[in-house]
């Protein structure tokens, strides 16, 4: 495991590296990741200038729901972002060099191509959130501070696992990447709202099938120090991070029954 | 060390046949391929375009499932030990590049070295020893995207022999190469066989691949061997029917010479066709020489497409080439 660890980051390290060669250009990649994101944020402050409130969500309360899932999505954006081109590797035949190295598929995958500049879409989440937090008046304690680390990481867990799960839609149609996009960018979208404004089926969706309600809604409800309007029970705002084993158990047993009907369809 | 055993494998291909109509249809890649592989072999594997070669080097090394039939690769099935099998193997492919794109070549060997898990000091060994036997030192340091395609594949060779494999495949190895980096390439190949015992298996278009580098040879045309002997043997047997091209002074009616046809005329260039085992080049020329006028001569030798076409003629029982269709309809069209 530790060596595993320690490949993955020699992996990355070489990524970032050559990335680095170019200092100016990757300074302007990442202040533009910044700017495009910041966009999507000004929507939510649109809706703002409309209505006072949102379901009863005030804005730092729903900037702080964008935040943390935008913070969440940039990490795995930046981790495993270009697993959006693995339809172009099926397609060319590169695939089969993964099959013929002593290592799993899906790591190889995964440490392809980490791309550092997409930090900025993270600082920009970091920004939002510093927002939000001056606008509400949040009592701090050791363990709300702890959930929201523990929230954003588990967040960027579930948008891997589901990305990764999606992804592998490609092994049976090499043009089902775009589907594979409605869910990865798509829950983003939908995870930097609370849940409470979609209809019952949606809702119902993000919970319990796609659950980016674990990303920012359920952990966000014990942050905020909020009565759940649904009445779901309290303890499924500590459940993010069991929600993130679980969705990457799903991830790996999809990947690897992906793998066994590549390995016999042949591509 | 390699031995495949009524190996088959077939694809579903699915086509639009207007708008909701699909058709399924079943493409029979490898039909019962079977050979045995001894430790020390260099063995060409030849075929035309389509005729299943890649794919048997692909259940060969575990990225395909075979559809039928069995392989044991160093005692190992590639389709449940993929991963162990992989450590000791070595594999290239000729247009697909394993090394990475923006790194200098040697940071490639040293993440392929933790990839492999090779120790330090068999990395520095090896690395020093192919350093000097494909002069990497000119560009070691060169990023990976900005190297020639000859120095590409001599660091594409390199990057699947650092784990010391027992045996590697090659897939058109010297493909697109000039004439210096193709014997370089061979010549290290043949070393290679020769000092440490590597088995190679390797597919080309490139007969003199084949002369230069393979003792044995497997041709397989529409997913079946048609071929598996010694190369020596091949050519004594099938020899092919060589062209000599002439170029005379001037525009002459169509050359009558025994033992030769023309098979082609242009202006005052014609090419006759003639078999090695009935006559000579030199006695061809001298003839020539007494009808007209020769300005110039170059000697083409067969194709291996050729070479096959005729060892298919004489060798396979119930012909299948030509018309017969190489599709196998399965199911009838479905309505999708």
């Amino acid at each position: 495991m530790a060596e595993v660890v320690s490949l993955y980051a020699r992996l990355v390290r070489a990524r970032v590296r050559s990335q680095l060669q170019y200092r100016t250009s990757f300074a302007l990649d990442l202040v533009a990741m910044a700017g495009i994101t910041f966009l999507d944020f000004v929507a939510v402050l649109v809706i703002f200038r409309n209505v006072p409130t949102l379901d009863g969500w005030s804005i730092g309360e729903v900037a702080f729901l964008y935040a943390t899932s935008a913070m969440a999505f940039a990490l795995t954006d930046m981790a495993i972002g270009h697993l959006d081109g693995l339809s172009q590797l099926v397609r060319e035949g590169s695939f089969d060099l993964l099959l013929i190295r002593p290592r799993s598929t899906l790591f190889q995958v995964m440490t392809m191509d980490f791309q550092l500049k997409r930090l900025g879409k993270a600082l920009q989440g970091l920004a939002v959130l510093v927002y939000a937090l001056t606008l509400l008046d949040l009592a701090w304690t050791p363990g709300k501070i702890a959930m929201l680390v523990t929230m954003i990481l588990a967040g960027a867990v579930i948008f891997g696992a589901v990305w990764i799960f999606v992804i592998c839609i490609v092994f049976w149609s090499v043009e089902g990447r775009e589907t594979a996009n409605a869910f990865t960018y798509g829950g983003n979208y939908l995870a930097q709202f609370p849940i409470t404004i979609y209809d019952a089926w949606l809702r119902r969706f993000l919970a319990y099938v796609v659950p980016m309600a674990f990303v920012s809604y359920m952990p966000a409800l014990f942050i905020l120090g909020k009565e759940d309007p649904l009445g779901l029970p309290g303890w499924l705002r500590f459940a993010s991070p069991a929600v993130a084993v679980l969705t990457v158990l799903g991830a790996g047993a999809m990947w690897r029954h992906a793998m066994r009907h590549y390995r016999s369809a042949g591509g | 060390m390699i031995e495949a055993q009524e190996l088959r494998k077939h694809f579903t291909v699915t086509a639009r046949r207007g708008r909701l109509r699909r058709e399924r249809r079943v493409v029979e890649a490898v039909r019962g391929v079977s050979f045995t592989i001894e430790p020390g072999a260099v063995v060409g594997y030849l075929g035309p375009n389509g005729a299943g070669k890649s794919t048997t080097i692909k259940m060969l090394t575990g990225i395909l499932v075979p559809s039928a039939g069995s392989v044991t690769v160093l005692g190992m099935n590639p389709t449940t030990q993929r991963r162990q099998l992989a450590r000791r193997i070595g594999a290239m492919f000729g247009q697909r590049v394993q090394l990475w794109w923006d790194l200098p070549l040697v940071e490639s060997f040293e993440l392929l070295r933790h990839i492999y898990r090779v120790p330090a000091n068999r990395y520095a060994k090896n690395l020093s020893a192919f350093r000097d036997l494909l002069d990497l030192d000119a560009f070691l340091d060169t990023p990976v995207r900005q190297l020639s395609l000859g120095q590409r594949v001599r660091g594409e060779l390199v990057a699947s022999l650092l784990h010391d494999p027992e045996i590697v495949f090659l897939d058109e190895p010297t493909i697109g190469l000039d004439v210096v980096a193709k014997s370089r390439v061979r010549e290290f190949l043949t070393q290679m066989n020769r000092e440490r015992g590597l088995t190679v298996l390797l597919t080309t278009h490139d007969l003199s691949d084949i002369e230069r580098v393979c003792r044995r040879l497997l041709i397989i045309d529409h997913g079946q061997v048609i071929y598996d002997g010694e190369v020596d043997q091949l050519v004594r047997r099938y020899g092919g029917e060589c062209t000599l091209v002439v170029d005379l002074e001037e525009r002459t009616e169509p050359l009558r010479i025994a033992g030769t046809h023309v098979a082609k005329m242009e202006g005052p260039r014609q090419w006759l066709r003639f078999d090695r085992t009935e006559t000579t080049a030199a006695q061809i020329v001298a003839a020539v020489s007494g009808q007209a006028r020769l300005v110039d001569l170059t000697i083409e030798e067969p194709d291996i497409e050729d070479v096959i076409r005729r060892i298919y003629a004489r060798e396979s029982p119930t012909p299948v080439g030509g018309g017969a269709p190489r599709l196998a309809q399965a199911d009838p069209p479905v309505d999708a």
